[in-house]
């Protein structure tokens, strides 16, 4: 359970009458790594408070007792006082003592490594989506990571362009993805749920698009899930649109940048063995149904910025987008 | 009109910073304004996402290097020569070459919004678009093909030879021209947070240039400063533009800083407080700031050694700030405290820079940063402090030296309007971000999911922006008004303690008629031990000789946009039209005979 936060969210409810949960609060921890960062934090604030609250009420106390008024005998002109100044070095200072060594402290719980048994993941940023591999289950997905409950996750991340950030607040703090290095973060998620994060560094123009779901299953879950991933592509009953999709799918530009195995092997874009089976498209953008499949072949960059997944030409015809959409959508 | 185009008289200049900084700064806050109209419903579509991302990055670049800086260094211009009883700066010429080459870097700078034409693009096409930090590698010409980044990095390095120039003219003009008897312990605060200022400039600004430079011979040469693929890498870019970047945000405070130390005692009618301490804080800061770049950085993984240094210096970095709030504080104490405008706008930078500085101790801490970095979290800190410090503190010192620069005083009524008007906008304008940014929505993105449930705190921010625009309104009100019906000020308004208020206003080309001679810090002031030194006569007893103007600081300063016009346009006669323009205008200028 959350924590209580009388000033937080409830207070933000009771200003604006508004409602909802907030998918992506960091206030409201779902893993050991965002559990400790907010635990530093609720303890950084209420020092932070107080302070404000002194200082504060020293300034309004000033403003009001010294206010001018007639008659007022011309002040005192003090130019200073040794001891006040001590006084008033030393006790910042150590205030930021209660503040550094919890700080030291998570720095080094928190440093990205996990256990030896943690589920290793690489995390590659692309303008604008998210690839995952599993290397120790020889598994590739995009935008939608899963992983199971009650095992830490260890994830690697790099950047195939320019420098990205992964950040899924439920479950942690960010970390950038940066071409040429590998960063890590570990965290064990405490509840199974769906949590949503997105690129936290300004990356061009779809930054603001560059959005990501992490999925955490129970142990059973994941593994049916991993499961399904490992499998060919389903492959289409002869006649049907699906089938006819998947021969506009091979003879299209579509098979440059897409990888589903069997079938082509590109790797521009993210991969579509199972692309069935995610709920969004376009890195968490739109839910993954017909109509907005249909909309995103037919014109990527309109719905997302810059895509790289630019107009086909010459244009797909209607019925073409039609038969893709339902052989995507067979892609269990 | 001639006359102010040859001018090298630091009181025109100060003035021609003035209009030019604000009408910039203007051009910012509409930027602003777009930005907050776009982001006030989710899903907002008023401009496009390319078209989102030159906002904001304009909006970046043009409040810190085009308004603040320069607003700071019209009251450097104006003020300064002033307080240490100087008749000019040390290089009056020099001085006009700065105003030149900051107006003409940011008339290039801004073009960008209109030339797109000229590169085959739409206009609001190539304006700069890569955030004011510009990060490397999405800087290089692989993933910003257009002229976009090559406005912005050549624009920066015209900006930073006007900065670098001015900044070695008034630390000379500090150190050397100081009135008989002003030692440095007797020196007015704001000059003295000035001098740490542009020690700051002089050494942060060839960082910059550096880091601008690698980046010009990777996008112009080929070159692979920030390439990874060639064995480089783009953190070397993060590192050059903090080191420079962190020390930035001093040169924008400390300035502010020294109005809020000259302005507090005169209306509190108390010396400052611990002035010693508050002049050996500024130094200190002005030192620790060059050790804490990387505090910008933790979510790079510099590793958990690095990370708990630079938070460490961070932290520490915050005692000498708080040391000042407790002095002015204790100025206060104990005063006769007159709540003029320019007070109310020197408590408001108090109250409003305590929240962002300890919102900054929150994000000096690098676990709870990583929560923190790039959400809008960090969009409400640099607010407080930039706008809620820096700005406040400037239209202090606005309300507090207007009368002394045009012998007018502004109206207090309008005034407190505008005070008031800002206070609460500012406030409902990025007080929200805190939570806007907890809840999870980065910053620089140009639309937000509905489910993020951060709506009605974005509509709220909204509200707040076009509240301050209101505000701005009523002080351009304020300022016109002066020219008609503003009262006079008379020398001194207000009763102040340093040299500025013991002459005319607006001062007389000479300033002073003749050198005062100090002989303590409030020269002006009877104190326990002395009483107020006699006021220069108003006419001078002997001849005053002032040089005259010089059309040769304009002359160079047109040679360094044509030069970046050259590699912008692919055209290397413009280089060497440039560099003649350049030379020529120096060579004349070296050789202008001395009586005019
Ligand atoms: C107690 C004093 C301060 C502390 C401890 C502090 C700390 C920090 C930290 C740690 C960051 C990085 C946040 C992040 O990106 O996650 C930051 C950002 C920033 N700070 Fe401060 N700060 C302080 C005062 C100031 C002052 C005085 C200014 C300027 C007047 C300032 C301006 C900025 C700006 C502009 C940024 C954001 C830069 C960017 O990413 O675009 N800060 N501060
Ligand atoms: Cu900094």
């Amino acid at each position: 359970m959350p924590r209580y936060r009388w000033w937080s969210t409830p207070a933000v409810l009771f200003l604006l009458g508004c409602g909802g949960p907030f998918p992506q609060s960091t206030l409201h921890p779902h893993s050991d790594f965002a559990r400790a960062t907010d635990v530093l934090f609720t303890d950084i604030f209420w020092w932070a408070a107080a302070v404000f609250v002194v200082v504060e009420a020293l300034l309004l106390v000033a403003l009001i007792r010294f206010r001018h008024r007639e008659g007022r005998p011309a002040p005192k002109p003090t130019h200073g006082h040794t001891l006040m100044e001590i006084a008033w070095t030393l006790a910042p200072a150590a205030i930021l003592v209660f503040v550094a060594v919890p700080t030291v402290r998570t720095i080094f719980a928190t440093a990205g490594e996990g256990p030896a048994d943690a589920l290793k993941v690489d995390v590659i940023g692309h303008q604008w989506w998210w690839e995952f591999r599993y290397q120790e289950l020889g598994l590739v997905t995009a935008n939608e990571l899963h992983v199971p409950l009650g095992r830490a996750v260890q994830l690697s991340i790099t950047s195939a362009d320019v420098i990205h950030s992964f950040w899924i607040p439920p479950l942690g703090g960010k970390r950038d993805a940066i071409p040429g290095h590998v960063t890590r973060i570990a965290f064990r998620p405490d509840q199974v749920g769906e949590y949503a994060g997105q690129c936290a560094e300004f990356c061009g123009a779809s930054h603001a698009n560059m959005r990501l779901r992490v999925v955490v299953e129970s142990d059973s879950g994941f593994g049916r899930w991993a499961t399904v991933q490992l499998q060919g592509p389903a492959a289409p009953a002869p006649g049907t649109a699906a089938d006819r999709g998947k021969a506009v799918f091979a003879r299209s530009a579509c098979i440059g940048c897409h990888t589903i195995r069997g079938v082509s092997p590109g790797v521009i874009g993210p991969n579509l063995t199972h692309v069935g089976s995610r709920t969004t498209i376009a890195s968490g953008l739109f839910p993954n149904d017909s109509a907005h499949l249909a909309r995103w072949i037919g014109d990527a960059p309109s719905l997302k910025p810059g895509s790289l997944m630019t107009r086909m030409q010459p244009p797909l015809t209607d019925a073409d987008i039609a038969a893709l959409v339902a052989y995507l959508q067979s892609l269990q | 009109m001639k006359s102010w185009l040859t001018t090298t008289d630091h009181k025109r200049i100060g003035l021609l910073y003035f209009f030019t900084a604000f009408a910039f700064f203007l051009i910012g806050g509409i930027e602003a304004l777009v930005i907050r109209a776009q982001l006030a419903q989710p899903n907002g579509h008023l401009v496009t996402a390319e078209t989102y991302n030159q906002l904001f990055t304009m909006h970046g670049t043009t409040m810190v290097f085009l308004a603040l800086m320069p607003l700071s260094a019209s009251f450097f211009n104006y003020i300064v020569p002033l307080q240490i009883g100087a008749r000019d700066v040390a290089f009056p010429r020099l001085n006009a070459f700065s105003y030149w080459v900051f107006l003409l870097g940011g008339l290039f700078l801004n073009a960008s919004w209109l030339v797109g034409p000229l590169f085959h693009a739409g206009t609001l096409n190539v304006a700069p678009d890569g955030g004011w930090f510009g990060y490397a590698n999405l800087t290089e010409r692989q993933f910003s093909p257009g002229p976009n980044i090559d406005f912005w990095l050549l624009g920066l390095q015209i900006l930073g030879i006007s900065s670098l120039a001015a900044g070695f003219n008034f630390i000379v003009t500090i150190l050397n021209l100081r009135a008989p008897g002003m030692r440095m312990m007797r020196v007015p605060a704001f000059t003295w947070m000035t001098l740490v200022t542009q020690f700051l400039v002089i050494t942060a600004f060839p960082v910059i240039t550096v880091g601008l430079a690698f980046l010009m011979f990777d996008r112009f040469f080929g070159a692979h400063f920030y390439v990874h693929e060639a064995g480089a890498t783009p953190i070397l870019w993060q590192h050059l533009f903090w080191l420079f970047g962190h020390p930035e945000v001093y040169i924008l405070i400390l300035p502010a800083m020294g109005i809020v130390s000259d302005v507090l005692p005169t209306f509190a009618r108390k010396p400052l407080f611990g002035y010693t301490v508050v002049v050996y804080s500024g130094v200190l800061i002005g030192f620790m700031g060059w050790g804490v770049w990387s505090h910008h950085m933790f979510s790079v993984g510099l590793g958990p050694i690095a990370d708990s240094v630079f938070s460490a210096t961070t932290m520490l970095i915050a005692v000498p700030t708080g040391v000042k709030i407790f002095n002015w504080i204790a100025t206060l104490w104990g005063g006769d405290i007159r709540g003029t405008t320019a007070l109310h706008f020197a408590v408001g930078f108090i109250a409003m820079f305590i929240i962002g500085g300890l919102s900054g101790v929150t994000h000096a801490s690098p676990p709870t940063d990583l929560q923190q970095t790039d959400t809008y979290y960090v969009v409400a800190h640099i607010h407080y402090v930039l706008f809620g410090g820096t700005i406040m503190g400037l239209f202090a010192g606005i309300y507090y030296w207007w009368p002394k620069m045009t012998g007018r005083l502004l109206s207090e009524t309008l005034g407190k309007w505008h005070f008031w008007l800002q206070f609460v906008g500012m406030n409902l304008a990025f007080f929200p971000m805190h939570f806007i940014g907890l809840l999870g929505m980065p910053r620089r993105v140009y639309t937000y999911s509905p489910e993020l449930g951060v709506s009605d705190l974005n509509l709220l921010s909204t509200i707040g922006a076009f509240l301050i625009a209101l505000s701005i309104f009523v002080f351009l009100v304020n300022l016109l008004r002066t020219r008609t019906h503003g009262q006079r000020a008379g020398n001194d308004p207000w009763g102040g303690a340093t040299l500025e208020w013991s002459i005319a206003s607006p001062p007389p080309v000479y300033n002073f008629s003749v050198i005062p001679t100090v002989a303590n810090r409030l020269p002006r002031w009877k104190t326990e031990h002395h009483e107020p030194m006699r006021d220069p006569p108003a006419t001078p007893p002997a001849p005053i000789h002032v040089p005259g103007g010089s059309w040769w600081p304009m002359l160079a300063a047109f040679g360094l946009p044509i030069l970046a016009l050259a590699p912008l346009t692919h055209t290397l006669w413009l280089a060497l039209v440039g560099a003649a323009v350049l030379l020529a205008g120096i060579y004349l200028w070296a050789f202008e005979p001395f009586e005019v």
